[in-house]
Order: C-alpha cells, then sequence, then structure tokens
C-alpha cells in the first residue's frame, strides 16, 4: 500500500471528486427516477468546502461516504454524522460515494476500504469535524455580509440566522462565498445533549433506489460501447492453464475473443495463466463460450487436497506446542492441582461469503486513463490494480464504487479488478467481468477451518482456575497481509478464544499456523465466527460440569467485565431466561465481544423426530455505544443473526480431489423465509464512542444454538455446521 | 428470429437467440438492470418478473417461451413506487444491500394479487423462493402486512399489480435505446 505516496492536495481531491461524480453518473445506462427519499443530485455545480462537504446554489447539500455501501447502511449513517453537525435540512442531502484518494483513508487500514465493523467507529470523528466546519464557513460568510458577528448567528434547518435581526440566508446563497474561507483550524463539536439526527430513528437514503431497480450495483453498470465477459478458473486451488482450445468458443455468435487471465503468484516468477475467459456481446454468451472450452489444466500440487488431508494436518500439530497468543499465570499448574477437568475438541469448516450479487467488475482502460466502476470493499487496492495493469499513474486512474450487493468480507479483494483490467485493456474497451454463482461458490477467499483443543480446571465449586486452547487455523494474513504476522502468530486466528473474558486466573492459548491451498479471507465477524462458537460452547460445558446454570454461571465470573455483564443481563431478561416454555422448546445462551462490540443471544429451538434443529426465536441484547441510527442498527443485528444461523445450520464448504464440492444454493442454502426465527434485538443505551455492528452480532449465534442442543438432549455438538446426524 | 411480448406495457420486439433467457434479454439486450442475476437455476429468486402476472424466475425462462406473452418488470411494477409493496418496503426500509430485493418485491407482488390477506405460512409459501443473504426476512414479512392493509384499507388506490397500465415513464427510452 505504500505504493500511494503522493499527497494530495486540496485543489486536486476537488479535480477527482468532480470527476469521480459525472462518471458515476454516466455509468449507469438508467438515470435515477420517481421520487426519491433524498435530494437528487445538485441542478447547479456544487461549491467544495471540504473532502466531505460540497453544497450547490440550488442547497442542495452533498456528503461524500468515503465507505462502502453493502447493505450496513452507511450511506445514511455517516451521512447523519456530517449534517447533525452541520445544521442543514435532512431532506436536501445527496450523497455520493468517494473516489479513491488518500483522503478518505481509513486510519485503522492505512487505506480507503470497509471492513472489521470500522465504519462508524471512524467516521464518528472526522465527520462531525467536516459538518462543523463547514457550518462555521456559513456563518463567517453570512456574518461579513451583514456585518454582524458570527458569535450572534447560528445555523439551522439549511439556513444561516441572525436572529436578532431576524436575517436569515440558505446555505445555497451562501456556498460561493463561504467555500472560499479558510477553513476554521479548531472547531467545538456539540455535546450529544444537542444532537438532533443522530440517535434517532432515520430513513435509509438508499431504500427508494432499492425498491425500484435504480440502484446501481457492480453488475448494473453500462457503458457505451462495453463487452461481457466471464472467466473459466482453474478448478483446483493454484492450479495453472497449459493450453486452451477456443475453436468451438469462437464459432458462438456474439462471442468476440477468448483471453488468458495472467495472475502474479510469486513476485519472484512471471505471472502464470490462471483462467480463460470468454469476452463477448451479453454475458449469456460469455456464459456459452465458457461450455464451449477445451482447457488442459495443470492441476498443481493441491490437486490431492480433501477434507480429511485438511483435517490430518490440522490434527498432527495438536500435541505440539504453537505460538503463544496469552499466557497468565499457570495454566499447567491449575490444570493439575483442579478439582474437575473438563477437556474438549472443536472444529468450524471453511464457509463461503455468498454475496446475493455475483463477483463482478468493470474496467475501461484507455492509453490515457483507467475507470474502475467496482462494487468494491477496498478503493486502495482496486486503485493499484489499475495502476499496475495499465501503468498509469495514481490521478489517471479513477475509482467510482457502486452499491455492493453484500460484501461480508469478500469484496476486500480485487481479483474481479485484475480480470476486469486485462481484459479490457486487451481489448480496448470497457469490458465487464461476471462470474456464475458456482464461480462465485468455488473461488472465494473461505473462512478458515479451524481446530482447537480446550482444557479447563474447576475448583470444588465448580470456578475455573485454569483454560489452556491451542489452535490450529488456516491464517488468513499470510494471504491477505503476511506482513502482519509476527512470529508465526496470526492474531486473526485466535480472537474469540485468547481474549477469552472469563474472570479465569491462569490462561495458555497458543497457536498453529496452518498454510494450506485454500485461499483465505475475511468473513463477517473473522476469527471470532469459529472462536466464538468454541469459546462459548465450552464455557457452557464448564457450567454443566459445574451444575450451574449457564447463565448464572457466566454472571459470576463476568462480574469485573460490566459491558458483558449488562448486554447478558439484558438478552436474559428480555428473553425471559429461566421462564418456563412451551413443550418441545429449549434455550441457549452465549455472549462475546467483538471489534469493541458486546454482543448476547438467548436462542429457542425445537428439534424435531429426525433431528433438524429449528430456531424460533433469538433474542439479542448489544452495547456498540452510542447508537447511531437505531433503525439500520437494528437491522444490521438481525440480519447477522440470519447470516449466523446459516452457518451454524445450513452450509459448510469442503473440499475434495483440490476442488470445493460445493457450487449453487442448492449445496450451500442460505437460510430462507420459512427457516427465519423471530427476531428480537435490544441495545443497551450508551453514551460510549460508537463502535461497528456489521459483524458482532454473528458470533454468539452457533453456540447458542448448540448450548440449547446439550439443553434439550444432552447431547454436546462440537462441530460446525450442526446436521440432524450429529444429534442422533 | 424476432420475438414480440409485452413488456411493462408496451411492445417490445427483440432479436435474439431464442433459448436465450428473460434474464439476459432485459438486462443485456435491453439495458433493464432492475432484474437481478443471481444463481442462473431459479434457487434465489433474485430474478423474479411476472409473465402473465405469476412470478417467474426469468433466469430459465427462455426468450422463446415469452412470445406473446404480457412480462412485468420491477420497472414497470408502478409508474412512481407507488404500488403497495414498494410503498410498505420504504414505510419500514426492508433494504440492506438491496440486491434482491427487486425478486422479493416481485414476489410479494404477485402474492397479494392472488392472495390479498397472506397469512404468515402463505407468506412462507409464497417468499420462500426468494433469498436474502443480508436477512431481511423479518422486515419483508411485516411490509407485506402492512403492504395488504394499504391494498385494502383507504390507502392510495394502487396499480393492479400486475401493472402492465403502469409502465415506467422511460420505458420507451430504455427500448428504444436497446433497439439497436
Amino acid at each position: 500500500m505504500s505504493a500511494i505516496t503522493q499527497p494530495i492536495g486540496r485543489r486536486n481531491f476537488l479535480k477527482t471528486g468532480a470527476a469521480g461524480a459525472a462518471g458515476l453518473i454516466v455509468g449507469f445506462y438508467l438515470p435515477g427516477r420517481g421520487e426519491a427519499f433524498a435530494a437528487a443530485a445538485p441542478a447547479s455545480e456544487p461549491r467544495v468546502f471540504n473532502a466531505f462537504v460540497q453544497i450547490a446554489p440550488d442547497d442542495t447539500v452533498t456528503i461524500l461516504i468515503n465507505k462502502s455501501e453493502m447493505g450496513q447502511g452507511v450511506e445514511t449513517s455517516i451521512a447523519m454524522l456530517c449534517a447533525e453537525e452541520l445544521g442543514c435540512d435532512w431532506k436536501r442531502i445527496h450523497t455520493e460515494f468517494a473516489p479513491a484518494d488518500k483522503v478518505y483513508f481509513d486510519p485503522a487500514f492505512g487505506m480507503q476500504g470497509t471492513g472489521g465493523s470500522q465504519s462508524i467507529h471512524s467516521a464518528w470523528d472526522p465527520m462531525r469535524q467536516a459538518g462543523a466546519t463547514a457550518r462555521l464557513m456559513l456563518i463567517s460568510a453570512a456574518a461579513q455580509k451583514w456585518g454582524v458577528e458570527t458569535s450572534e448567528c447560528h445555523a439551522a434547518d439549511g439556513k444561516v440566522v441572525h436572529a436578532a435581526s431576524k436575517r436569515s440566508a440558505t446555505f445555497g446563497s451562501l456556498a460561493e462565498a463561504a467555500a472560499q474561507l479558510p477553513a476554521p483550524k479548531e472547531v467545538k463539536l456539540k455535546d450529544p445533549s444537542e444532537f438532533t439526527i443522530v440517535g434517532k430513528p432515520t430513513h435509509r437514503v438508499d431504500t427508494a433506489k432499492k425498491v425500484n431497480g435504480t440502484a446501481g450495483f457492480g453488475v448494473d453498470v453500462r457503458l457505451p460501447g462495453m463487452l461481457h465477459a466471464s472467466v473459466e478458473h482453474c478448478p483446483v486451488f493454484a492450479g495453472t492453464v497449459v493450453s486452451f482450445d477456443d475453436t468451438k468458443t469462437k464459432a458462438i455468435p456474439g462471442v468476440k475473443a477468448v483471453l488468458p487471465i495472467m495472475t502474479l503468484r510469486d513476485p519472484k516468477k512471471p505471472p502464470v495463466m490462471t483462467a480463460v475467459a470468454v469476452v463477448a456481446d451479453n454475458t449469456w454468451t460469455a456464459f456459452q463460450g465458457r461450455k464451449a472450452l477445451d482447457i488442459k489444466w495443470d492441476e498443481g500440487p493441491g490437486a490431492d487436497a480433501s477434507n480429511a488431508s485438511i483435517r490430518k494436518s490440522f490434527e498432527d500439530v495438536m500435541d505440539k506446542p504453537g505460538v503463544s497468543s496469552r499466557k497468565e499465570g499457570d495454566a499447567v499448574a491449575g490444570l493439575q492441582s483442579a478439582a474437575t477437568k473438563v477437556e474438549a475438541t472443536y472444529w468450524a469448516p471453511y464457509q463461503a461469503h455468498s454475496t446475493m450479487e455475483p463477483i463482478n467488475g468493470t474496467a475501461d482502460v484507455r492509453p490515457d486513463g483507467v475507470d474502475l466502476w467496482m462494487p468494491t470493499q477496498f478503493q486502495t487496492p482496486s486503485q493499484l490494480t489499475g495502476m499496475g495493469i495499465s501503468g498509469l499513474p495514481q490521478d489517471k486512474v479513477k475509482v467510482h464504487t457502486t452499491y455492493l450487493g453484500g460484501g461480508f468480507g469478500r469484496r476486500g479483494w480485487s481479483d474481479f479488478v485484475t480480470e476486469a483490467c486485462q481484459l479490457s485493456k486487451a481489448m480496448g474497451k470497457p469490458v465487464q467481468v461476471t462470474w456464475k454463482r458456482e464461480d462465485d461458490t468455488q473461488h472465494d477467499y473461505y473462512r478458515p477451518a479451524s481446530l482447537i483443543k480446550m482444557s479447563a480446571g474447576l475448583d470444588a465449586d465448580g470456578k475455573p482456575t485454569a483454560f489452556a486452547a491451542r489452535v490450529a487455523c488456516d491464517s488468513i494474513m499470510s494471504w491477505f497481509f503476511p506482513g502482519s504476522i509476527t512470529n508465526g502468530l496470526d492474531s486473526s486466528s485466535v480472537e474469540g478464544v485468547s481474549d477469552i473474558a472469563y474472570d479465569i486466573p491462569n490462561v495458555s492459548v497458543d497457536y498453529h499456523l496452518m498454510a494450506g491451498p485454500v485461499p483465505m479471507g475475511f468473513w463477517r465477524s473473522v476469527g471470532a465466527s469459529q472462536n466464538g462458537f468454541f469459546s462459548e460452547s465450552f464455557v457452557d460445558e464448564l457450567a454443566h460440569a459445574a451444575n450451574k446454570d449457564p447463565y448464572q454461571y457466566r454472571r459470576d465470573l463476568l462480574s469485573k467485565k460490566p459491558r458483558h455483564l449488562a448486554v447478558l443481563n439484558l438478552a436474559a431478561e428480555k428473553a425471559g431466561w429461566g421462564t418456563e416454555l412451551a413443550k418441545g422448546r429449549y434455550r441457549g445462551i452465549a455472549v462475546l465481544e467483538a471489534f469493541s462490540t458486546y454482543a448476547a443471544e438467548v436462542v429457542e429451538i425445537s428439534i424435531d423426530k429426525d433431528n433438524a434443529v429449528k430456531v424460533h426465536r433469538v433474542v439479542a441484547a448489544v452495547d456498540c455505544g452510542r447508537v447511531i441510527n437505531p433503525d439500520t442498527a437494528e437491522a444490521q443485528v438481525s440480519g447477522a443473526i440470519v447470516y449466523g444461523i446459516t452457518a451454524a445450520l445450513n452450509t459448510e464448504i469442503t473440499i475434495d480431489k483440490g476442488r470445493v464440492v460445493q457450487a449453487n444454493f442448492d449445496t450451500v442454502p442460505p437460510l430462507r423465509m420459512n427457516e427465519c426465527p423471530k427476531i428480537e434485538v435490544h441495545f443497551v443505551p450508551s453514551t460510549e464512542t460508537p463502535t461497528g455492528l456489521g459483524e458482532p452480532a454473528v458470533p454468539p449465534v452457533a453456540p447458542a444454538i448448540a448450548n440449547a442442543i446439550f439443553a434439550a438432549t444432552g447431547k454436546r455438538v462440537r462441530k460446525l455446521p450442526i446436521k440432524p446426524e450429529d444429534l442422533a | 428470429m424476432a420475438i414480440q411480448f409485452t413488456l411493462n406495457g408496451k411492445p417490445a420486439t427483440v432479436d435474439v437467440n431464442p433459448d436465450m433467457p428473460l434474464l439476459w434479454v432485459l438486462r443485456d439486450a435491453l439495458n433493464m438492470t432492475g432484474t437481478k442475476f443471481g444463481c442462473g437455476m431459479a434457487l434465489c429468486g433474485a430474478c423474479t418478473v411476472h409473465i402473465n402476472g405469476n412470478a417467474t424466475r426469468s433466469c430459465i425462462t427462455p426468450i422463446s417461451s415469452v412470445s406473446g406473452k404480457h412480462v412485468t418488470t420491477i420497472e414497470g411494477l408502478s409508474a412512481t413506487s407507488s404500488h403497495p409493496v414498494q410503498v410498505a418496503w420504504k414505510q419500514i426500509d426492508v433494504p440492506q444491500c438491496g440486491y434482491c430485493q427487486s425478486g422479493q418485491i416481485m414476489s410479494a407482488a404477485a402474492l397479494l394479487a392472488k392472495t390479498p390477506k397472506p397469512t404468515d405460512a402463505q407468506i412462507d409459501d409464497a417468499m420462500s423462493g426468494n433469498i436474502c443473504r443480508c436477512g431481511t426476512y423479518p422486515r419483508i414479512r411485516k411490509a407485506i402486512h402492512i403492504a395488504a392493509q394499504l391494498q385494502s384499507g383507504g390507502a392510495k388506490p394502487a396499480a393492479a399489480p400486475s401493472a402492465d397500465a403502469n409502465p415506467a415513464p422511460n420505458a420507451e427510452a430504455v427500448l428504444a435505446g436497446g433497439a439497436e
């Protein structure tokens, strides 16, 4: 990421911003139409106040959003932060996705991107400051115009008001003069007690476009002369193309070209051919062309890999000490002296992201410039990819971020950017590459598989005196950013267990970094997704070994963790923990912190005569600090629970002969309407700095279900997904 | 071979491979991108349109089978997003990423056309073919009940659910643009 060294001045930003906006508008064939909740794009040229705020003479306030909108509602909630301080009329807000530029970097990543449940946390200060800065510039312009003190003026509802003389001026009428004033160096932000937007349920700015088909996703980009492509990848990870015969493909009317896709696998060696693309005048013809290809593959050393061989490689390291990720006290001695010892081994499988919008990207690589229309979570790597393939400098490579039809971490990668750029460059035309669902399932960067052995010692009262865990897990960071691995520790592999919150005096967690053939990536809630299942199921085992109620047992061990305790208590209270249930219904509970947000969930399940588990009700309690938009916050938690149930009960990715076995939604079946439980979401009232909500409600789902299954059957399920045969 | 059908109330003619699915005719030949590609196997419902008023998966519907029929897409459901389903969807902000929502809305509109007051079980039956990875199901269910009320009780009379009488305002332009 160090390739971006050129500082971007405000003037450069202006140009980038304007071009970005214009580009995005022409990028979609269908212009926005019908009534929109938010104002349409400004009719007059906006004046730029800073990287995030532009105001047009027609009073339209454009707020630039430096995060990708993939459903989490950031387009709305980030705009709310800015509008709160700006004092504008919310109905005149227009939002645009920011171009790729250093000014939009997220400090948590050192680049521009969306992930890690970071968006609201990292936008909290800068977006309010951007709004406040622009407000002060507008007030200064009005005060100068009227010859009064700025301290006598205030801004509200899109106007600057001088109450004493009953004068007011709209933001639009002041924009020209105000934008030329120097930005104030210091701004005082509102006291939260004065908030009128933040914390109030607010309609999403994107809903109107998402109910009439006009929201522009990556696959919806339509450009003059654009060609459509689809790519046949080697079915085995790390395989290559030996040769291909495209005679039959080229005989199909509408097929324009058959081209190699080159991948730089080893920086010390030249790129290798890893896939074959069919370029056609429509996507369906490109799909047909793929079927007619005759490709000879070199499947490479990964062709023997299977779930059994991968699992065995994990089991083979479990007797050896790994790299320590946490050590407090003496867990070995604590286990030896314990009155009761509990041991268990758990397994979690690979998972695919399965975004509803299949992977795609659109590039226009010209000799003098590049435009990328991408449903990307990470703009900076997208831009670097365009620069690398075109050989053009940063200011010639524009990234237009479309709506994302789901992300869940998958769209942090730039493989689709590479393919679109290579094909556009070769064709000399804009090219849209669209993957089939089967490609999406079989060529993902998967949630790691993980094997864990946990041991705990309990004293005579059942209180844990020692906890030891050994984790063998595929490393995400060795795929994404090897430089972040220190001494063999990928912290993403142990989050959710290494930071176990319970009051245990002796703790030891160690880790074996596994590097198999299956590509790894960030999957909604990352390491906590499997480690939360492990640690929160195991604590349930301890509670039962101690003959304690699982909720009360957790309470007693979290007395020094007030935020964990608050969500645990709230979920238990709202779910009626301990009250009688209908016949055949059973409860389970789990609590975990992830990404500095705390979530507890109580599930109610039943198990039918064929041992199929049905989830009837989920009650969640969440502490994410101050809630910005309660309506989208509820949606994020509710959606995360659905995502979590899918992974707990329905889906896994398995490997046979080096290939992914699953392909379409019949073999990776997401939860459907008829399987969806009643979901209730409660937030702990808080004035803490806001933290993220995209992911933290996923991890408690699987252990809460497994714990409910134990309550129902006395069977402890120690692997995912939970299948009927596991309960037989 | 030229194939003629009625698209959102307007006559449409396309000259494409007769095996080409309606989904790709809409998206790539006519540039009407509101109907989405999700799976290509009628497993997810993202491509749902109405053919003669019935919710149909356009990804497995060859264009040849559409000849002479009435097709309604999300663009033609109502002129101003005023169909009760769309109104209800906006009222409680159903969409998250939004990608599946054209299909969800078309399935819901077809349900309400035949079953004005659906029970939860009828909603399950009609909607379980539409996958939403964001997990908006609870709001979809709630919005369908709201739409049923809007449709029946005093709310602004909405377009007939097949909506062929209410073409999108720019449908003509789209067809003209896609005819080249």
